[in-house]
């Protein structure tokens, strides 16, 4: 089981890393021009529901990795 | 370098000296006013002095008043109002029971007088990738990221010493990376609570004379969170943190909704005939880091303990790993 705790908490590092990636990669140079001053507004607005929704996603898949690796301990 | 060096091991010496000489007559003033709670993880009846909070609140406010005459940085008075706040909640959460909104509710509140003072920036860094601008979403993560580290340390204060050990090993962690990082300023700022940590620890550790009780453990989560945020490195102070944060995605993700830990009626923990820690089967009880720990069979709180700190130096090598890795560029 302690094995396990380790891969899931290695498994986490590389997910914020990744993460991280997606956010300054992708996510912070994404900008919208076509609303004149509001731009800013509605382009953040944008970008705090991407982060929410990759959020929800990085759950899903740790929820998923926590299954998998504990039950392949237990049953091992 | 001088400059810095003098109020470093001022701070270090005052902040470890003022909770190890302050908790034992703590100690016996709890003891005699009958504020103390029944040790249930041993087999005899003991009673433990509660809350520790005090001595840790002390300690830390001496360090960083002297601090703050040293420097004069928004930063240490922003560490000053936040986690003396956090200790008032814990301390009335340990005086009389709560719901469980109070703590989160009010745990936000404390963590405004960062916004307040300036005592941020507002750019996200990540390893390998560099930095994001993150303005308005950043008072979001602030408003979250102290009732998130109060109640992640809180969750593992279950055994002896597990808390304070921790801290010890994971604030130690972040002052080695803000180091790494050359942010010595506030490096100097975060080691008064590994210190805090350490000298608490004595008292704490397995056989347990003193619990830190909420008002402890919301003061050392609290000023973790709000030196991560002071010092921007929130994602290094979050890995030294997995292991707790483990604990609290493994509850929640069992018990699917934000509840106090005595509103759950399913044991996840029960003894041997020996008085050791065995996993129960229980389907209703939360799955938890010690019930993961325990599920190969039985251990005792020592070896539990253990196996908890061993998994904070693990992410506390990783946190380490991320801070060198913060200055290199894909």
């Amino acid at each position: 089981m302690k094995s396990g705790l380790y891969g899931f908490l290695f498994a986490m590092w590389g997910l914020i890393i990744i993460g991280g990636g997606i956010m300054v990669v992708l996510l912070g140079p994404f900008t919208i021009q076509q609303f004149g001053d509001f731009h800013w507004i509605i382009a953040s607005g944008l970008k705090v529901t991407i982060a929410l929704i990759l959020v929800v996603i990085w759950i899903l898949i740790l929820s998923k990795l926590k299954n998998w690796i504990f039950k392949k301990e237990l049953n091992s | 370098m001088i400059e810095l060096i003098i109020p470093a091991i001022i701070s270090c010496i005052l902040s470890f000296s003022v909770v190890y000489f302050t908790t034992p007559p703590l100690i016996k003033i709890l003891t005699k006013n009958n504020f103390t709670v029944k040790d249930m993880n041993k087999k005899e009846s003991v009673m433990v002095a509660r809350p520790g909070g005090i001595s840790i609140i002390l300690g830390i406010l001496v360090s960083e008043i002297v601090l703050y005459g040293f420097f004069q940085l928004n930063e240490i008075l922003a560490v000053i109002i936040t986690t003396t706040a956090a200790f008032l909640i814990g301390y009335v959460d340990d005086r009389k029971v709560m719901g469980g909104w109070f703590k989160p509710v009010t745990l936000a509140i404390a963590a405004l007088p960062i916004i307040f003072l300036g005592a941020y920036d507002s750019s996200l860094s990540f390893p390998l990738f560099g930095d994001v601008q993150i303005p308005i979403l950043y008072l979001g993560l602030i408003i979250f990221m102290i009732p998130i580290t109060g109640n992640t340390i809180n969750s593992i204060d279950v055994l002896n010493g597990v808390a304070s050990g921790f801290m010890v090993i994971a604030s130690f962690t972040l002052s080695i990376c803000l180091f790494i990082l050359g942010n010595y300023e506030i490096a100097i700022v975060s080691l008064p609570l590994a210190f805090v940590s350490l000298a608490f620890y004595k008292y704490h550790k397995i056989p347990s004379k003193i619990f830190p009780g909420d008002s402890g453990a919301l003061t050392f989560g609290a000023m973790y969170g709000t030196i991560a945020i002071v010092g921007g490195v929130e994602i290094i102070a979050a890995i030294a943190l997995l292991p707790a944060v483990i604990n609290s995605f493994l509850f929640l993700s069992s018990v699917k909704r934000i509840v106090e830990h005595r509103q759950i009626k399913g044991k996840p923990v029960e003894f041997t005939s020996d008085f050791k820690l065995k996993a129960t089967n229980d389907k209703t009880a939360p799955v938890t880091l010690v019930r993961l720990i325990l599920a190969n069979g039985p251990l005792s709180e020592k070896q539990v303990g253990l196996a908890i700190f061993k998994l904070a130096i693990f992410s506390g090598i990783l946190a380490i790993i991320t801070a060198f890795m913060m200055g290199v560029s894909l």
